[in-house]
């Protein structure tokens, strides 16, 4: 309470100043899973187009000793054996979903972290949906209890009776 | 005063709830990853056979030919292919067991040695048994893409027409052996009871 209300006597430079360490500290710990990225890859392509479904392809497959990272993050034994082979698949010319469909068959559906709509794996599409509308019920559920209404005679009562506390309490000596 | 509480309550059941869903995941196997193969015929290799350096040179003048092993092979007989590495800590705990398996005769099985050294494999068949009829070796992992491999110890039950029926991912337990595999082989091989 204290503190708020001495943050609105602040002037509007160390406010701006403020606000701006605030922005600066959010971009700084988003930006902290940059490096996930980061294990170098020495792998080039010539072409620009082959170097993209490269890099695209080692972001979206699962390395599946480690299984929550992916093939450009994992420096695990296997994830360089598919990385090199994702690489000659793209060096032979073979289009994204050719290459997918290699990994896919040989070690499931788990290899991908993009996960196709099927029956087995459709609550993982729709439970984020379904938590969200609980959420938005309950808040809204709750706003409507915590909001008095004026109109109803108890809390005029109430709302005299803390009048006169207040009233009360400065006479006290 | 009533209401209040019922509201009391709504953490203890959202505590339940949680429980449970933990409780079931306790008991799931991430790492069994469900294996895409089953039904499906067993991947086509020719590999060089096991072999110490030595035998393997005094055999480039002869026939090169004997020392490669094919899935084609074993056409016709329900095999197990068992993936390893000596440098595999898991293989190790489940190694006497397939021993066993094979002393008492039940299934031929033949050994996938992933990404190793010869010597290195060699010795280590010497030094805990060799249960394996054939090991082809798998140097560089290509086979081991084919066949899905990503945890070794694995074990393929592949049957008559060379179709994979089974999957067992990480080392396996007597109770695999005696549950899974021995009744699995025991169907393939048309044997009742």
């Amino acid at each position: 309470m204290i503190y708020s209300e001495n943050h609105t006597y602040k002037s509007s430079k160390t406010r701006f100043f403020c606000r701006l360490t605030r922005c600066g500290l959010l971009i700084f710990f988003t930006g902290l899973w940059l490096p996930a990225f980061a294990i170098s890859e020495l792998k080039q392509f010539e072409d620009q187009n082959k170097q993209a479904l490269y890099l695209k392809l080692t972001r979206e497959l699962r390395c599946l000793v480690c299984q929550n990272q992916n093939l450009a993050d994992s420096n695990a034994e296997l994830a360089k054996d598919l990385r090199q082979r994702a690489y000659n698949m793209v060096d032979e010319g073979y289009q994204y979903d050719q290459i997918v469909k290699f990994m896919v068959d040989r070690y499931g559906d788990f290899v991908i972290y993009r996960p196709p709509l099927k029956p087995i794996t459709l609550i993982l599409w729709i439970a984020p949906f379904f938590l969200a509308i609980c959420l938005i019920l309950i808040l809204v559920f709750r706003r409507r209890t915590a909001i008095p209404d004026l109109d109803d005679p108890a809390s005029k009562e109430n709302l005299q009776k803390a009048k006169s506390l207040i009233e009360n309490s400065r006479t006290l000596p | 005063m009533n209401l209040r509480s019922q509201k009391a309550l709504i953490p203890f059941a959202l505590f339940i709830l949680i429980a449970g869903f933990l409780a079931i995941g306790l008991t799931l196997k991430p790492g069994e990853v469900p294996s895409p193969f089953i039904g499906k015929p067993a991947p086509d290799f020719n590999l060089p056979q096991l072999t110490l350096a030595d035998n393997a040179e005094n055999n480039n003048s002869g026939n090169i030919s004997l020392n490669i092993i094919s899935n084609t092979d074993l056409d016709g007989q329900v095999w197990l292919l068992n993936v390893w590495a000596s440098w595999c800590v898991a293989c190790q705990e489940e190694h006497p067991l397939l021993n066993q398996l094979s002393a008492d005769n039940i299934v031929a099985i033949i050994g996938l040695n992933y990404k190793d050294e010869q010597r290195d494999a060699w010795n280590w068949l010497n030094k805990f048994g060799n249960p394996y009829s054939k090991v082809a070796v798998d140097k560089q992992g290509e086979t081991g893409i084919e066949y899905g491999v990503y945890g070794v110890p694995e074990t393929f039950v592949i049957d008559k027409k060379g179709v994979i029926q089974l999957k067992h991912i990480g080392p396996l337990t007597s109770k695999d052996i005696e549950q899974k595999i021995i009744p699995l082989v025991q169907k393939l091989n048309g044997v009742t009871g």
